[in-house]
């Protein structure tokens, strides 16, 4: 099967040129944000080193630190599950669920469970899943996937939220007001929340020191989804592991600043234990991730707590949507980890980028990005997953600039083209540059020819 | 083997060098004055904060709140404030579907954030932090209100001790999302405003 | 002071004056100014394209022509980030590597870091917008990125402050990328001019009459969108400003 790579889906999104820098614009907000609280913390990049160490340490003493984590997450009374791919999480969920017979879930964001694509499992199951944050119900309502991590609907316009409410909860036609089509989200999701059955929350740390976890969200939807009905089920990268609960001050400093330029998020919930008559279980999954984990190259995407900053501060991702990626998490982070399932896939991706670098800035847990996202380009090489359209000039290239006298001759004659083709011969199909840009102006002579004049008169006048 | 044994394995498998923790140890933010900032924090975030000297002077606060005067089902677990609900016989807590606003105490509160910290140790349904309509902390501040303000997260989480069972979470401001065009909604699902008192004694 | 010229081989065949500017503003402050003439690609264009097999024999040339000299400095953040931060995979351990990292500058960095550049004689008096670039910015540390927190500094902008009647614009981003990329330019060629477009309309809304910048590929990029636009801004190379502003004092 061939799947739409990056450059084409960017086009059509591109096309629309209005929609295009709306969705810019509100992405660069977010970044603006972010820039006013990071800068309101004089040790924000001291932060930033403490959170990146912490991370490398825990995740060079990962087994260590899982296996601290279950037992004293059992202690507490929770229940441990290990799954090793998305296939085995769903049905731990599946089975869970089963158990009490339950057919109404409500499911705070959870990038993980997307990750498993756990929502199609169960609804073939006949289990309702109801998203309960805002951003992901409205794209569920609206059969999409979420275009961001942490603002899913950022891609859909308020007018269209409008229609979907509209369509699905009966709201009035042509209402555009952000403050009535929350109200009446919240209205339809109070009714899921009281009849829920059991509630799927993703997590944002897991605490190796005392067997909890932490929960983060403003709007309250993943506390509501699980102090209602008994049972709690946790699902969890197992990268989201923290040694000790006083490392959590670095991360919840960094998380929400970093996110949407908040100081925090409105509610940071720690679960220790079930509640008292309840159940709490904590999946925790593998998908791929201890493979990364011997990668030197690669080890440092692990680091990632799923902030988005990386896509708020992404030139291309702004301009591109987060569909153009075809991935779960998209953006530069993404665009990392999609080609570490499949890199044949998602060859593209690595080189949807400027290495601007201006993820690696903005990580909040310093991950390299642009550097991970150039060693991609060369693995995706060596794999042979390179089209010859790109090897080939390559390979041309470098063996004419090993040669100097080569290199001068094919430049002299490029420059003769350029001047002297009639435009037609110039601007083509064949020629992306041209589309929308003119081609640079050929000067008749070299740097090197200049170079040789002026060295000569140079001689002459002494 | 178990998938919890497998995991476990490859991860052990990976050559991955030995990284030391840095430790927590920083110039870490402080400020002249924690009060003030924990109110323009939290005033920022949605929230409103008061110093208090008396239950008295809680309840005049309170009974500007229009959401308060208008609550028919009222949930305090603060005795400076009398509520209409006995929640201590609620069996569950599906049955505080209609609390209009509850009055709950707090631990401490964080300048840096406008974050307070609430625990379910002496709370039986945790669901009343989330699903009243209107939220009311109350502080216990010994002298000054600064007292029962840290910070900074580090000064936070060295007061916290997790040793048992127990839900917590630092609430900042009332519930809110962005998720339609960035658009700043206050009351999301939980609560539509947020009031902060810290009570000097 | 001994100073070899690396002139990146798109500007040696495309913008020639940007290096004549370059070797002015350098023999004008003394500086002894060869220009090995054996050198042409340090080997970015392969190693982004992930083709590192391709990039390594260059990068073997360019150490060796390059070693003799005390300095190398290009008017190129881009080529000079190559070799600073990127030849590691190639050249690790290769005696006199150490020794070219260190010695290797752009060419504001050089005036500013190395010939400790505080005063400069010329005036331009013209509005003049600074693209920051992003490897110069980002991998060479020339100046703080918008993203970090901590003092405000660009050793470019610091040279442009220096000289008489320059009037420096602020765009509203700081420092956006222009979407040139290399490969990506074409590769994504949408996305590209789309970014380098923000870019125009950016300066020129700030007001800008010259758009300049220490790397001459994303001002090739800007350049050739502007022109299809009819954009009235000039582009300019940060070397020839410099050089132009002295040259007519």
């Amino acid at each position: 099967m061939k799947t739409a790579q990056h450059p084409e889906q960017a086009a059509e999104f591109v096309a629309n040129d209005a929609r295009a820098h709306w969705h810019d614009q509100a992405l660069w907000f977010v970044r603006e944000k972010r820039d006013r609280m990071a800068v309101s913390l004089p040790e924000w990049e001291q932060l930033r080193d403490t959170a990146s160490q912490i991370k490398l340490h825990t995740v060079s003493r990962m087994a260590d630190y899982l296996e601290e984590f279950e037992r004293n997450a059992t202690k507490l009374g929770a229940v441990v599950h290990w799954a090793k791919d998305a296939q085995e999480h769903n049905e731990i969920v599946l089975s869970l669920l089963k158990k009490i017979d339950a057919k109404r879930i409500v499911k705070s964001k959870s990038m993980l469970t997307e990750e498993c694509h756990l929502n199609p499992f169960l609804e073939e199951q006949g289990i309702e899943v109801v998203d309960t944050d805002l951003g992901e119900r409205i794209v569920q309502l609206r059969k999409e996937a979420p275009s961001h991590i942490v603002l899913p609907a950022i891609h859909i316009k308020k007018e269209e939220v409008s229609e979907t409410f509209h369509e699905h909860l009966q709201t009035e036609a042509g209402n555009n007001d952000p403050n009535y089509l929350t109200e009446a989200a919240r209205n339809h999701l109070r009714e899921k929340f009281v009849a829920a059955d059991a509630g799927i929350t993703g997590v944002n740390f897991a605490i190796a020191e005392t067997g909890g976890l932490v929960v983060c969200t403003n709007e309250g939807n993943a506390d509501l989804g699980v102090s209602l009905p008994k049972l709690h089920i946790a699902c969890m990268g197992i990268e989201k592991l923290v040694p000790k609960a006083a490392d959590l001050s670095v991360f919840l400093r960094l998380l929400a600043r970093s996110a949407t330029g908040q100081p925090i998020t409105t509610y940071s919930s720690h679960f220790h234990g079930p509640r008292p008559g309840g159940e709490l279980h904590i999946i925790l999954v593998d998908n791929g991730r201890s493979n990364l984990m011997g990668s030197s190259q690669f080890r440092n995407s692990l680091k990632c707590i799923r902030c988005g900053a990386c896509m708020n501060t992404c030139p291309v991702y702004r301009r591109s949507g987060g569909h153009s990626y075809g991935t779960t998490v998209p953006g530069p982070i993404g665009s990392i980890l999609a080609p570490s399932r499949d890199s044949k896939q998602h060859k593209s991706l690595p080189f949807a980028c400027t290495l601007c670098g201006s993820c690696t800035d903005v990580c909040p847990v310093k991950i390299d990005l642009h550097h991970e996202l150039l060693e991609w380009r060369g693995e995706i090489r060596k794999r042979g997953q390179l089209p010859i359209s790109k090897t080939l000039p390559m390979k041309f290239t470098s063996w004419m600039m090993q040669s100097p006298w080569l290199f001068g001759v094919v430049g002299a004659i490029g420059r003769w083209c350029l001047r002297h083709f009639p435009r037609w011969a110039i601007y083509h199909g064949l020629n992306p540059w041209g589309k929308q840009r003119e081609m640079p102006e050929s000067p008749k002579q070299s740097f090197r020819e200049l170079y040789q004049i002026h060295e000569s008169k140079k001689a002459s006048d002494e | 083997m178990s998938s919890r044994d497998q995991i476990l394995n490859n991860i052990r498998n990976q050559i991955v060098a030995s990284v030391d923790h840095p430790g927590l140890a920083g110039e870490w933010i402080r400020y002249d004055d924690r009060v003030e900032h924990y109110a323009t924090v939290l005033a920022a975030v949605g929230g409103t904060a008061h110093v208090v000297d008396s239950a008295e002077q809680i309840l005049a606060e309170l009974n500007q709140v229009p959401a308060f005067a208008a609550a028919k089902k009222v949930v305090s677990l603060c005795g400076e404030v009398a509520g209409n609900v006995d929640f201590a016989q609620i069996d569950d807590p599906h049955k505080l579907e209609d609390v209009d606003f509850a009055i709950l105490p707090a631990q401490f509160a964080v300048a840096e954030n406008g974050a307070v910290w609430v625990d379910d140790a002496d709370v039986k349904h945790r669901v009343i932090y989330f699903i009243p309509q209107h939220l009311s902390f109350i502080v216990p501040a010994p002298q000054d209100a600064a007292d029962a303000i840290v910070d900074n997260m580090h000064q936070a989480y060295e007061r916290l001790s997790f040793g048992q069972p127990r839900f917590g979470t630092f609430v900042s401001g009332p519930s809110k999302t962005a998720d339609i065009e960035q658009s700043l909604v206050i009351g999301a699902h939980g609560a539509r405003s947020l009031n902060v008192f810290f009570l000097r004694q | 002071m001994q100073v070899a010229l690396f002139i990146p081989c798109y500007i040696d065949q495309l913008y020639p004056r940007v290096g004549m500017a370059t070797l002015k503003i350098l023999e004008r402050r003394g500086c002894d100014v060869v220009f090995p003439s054996t050198q042409t690609c340090c080997g970015q264009p392969m190693a982004n394209t992930g083709c590192s097999s391709d990039a390594k024999p260059l990068a073997e040339r360019f150490l060796e022509i390059f070693s003799p000299y005390q300095y190398v400095v290009a008017p190129s953040g881009s080529c000079v980030a190559m070799v600073r931060r990127h030849y590691d995979e190639y050249l690790e351990g290769r005696p006199g590597f150490a020794e070219l990292k260190a010695k290797t500058f752009e060419l504001c960095e050089f005036l500013v870091d190395v010939m400790k550049v505080d005063a400069w004689g010329g005036a331009y008096p013209h509005k003049v917008g600074l693209h920051s670039s992003c490897h110069g910015l980002r991998e060479l540390e020339m100046g703080k990125p918008s993203e970090r927190v901590g003092p405000a500094f660009s050793k470019p902008l610091r040279l442009l402050e220096m000289i008489d009647q320059i009037e420096l614009v602020d765009p509203k981003r700081p420092d956006e990328c222009c979407g040139f990329g290399g490969t990506f330019a074409v590769a994504e060629e949408a996305v590209s001019c789309m970014m380098g477009t923000d870019r125009l309309r950016d300066h020129l809304g700030a007001g800008a009459e010259v758009l300049t910048a220490a790397d001459m590929s994303c001002l090739m990029h800007l350049q050739g969108l502007g022109k299809r636009q009819q954009m009235p801004l000039q582009i300019k190379h940060i070397a020839e400003i410099l050089n132009e502003s002295e040259a007519k004092s």
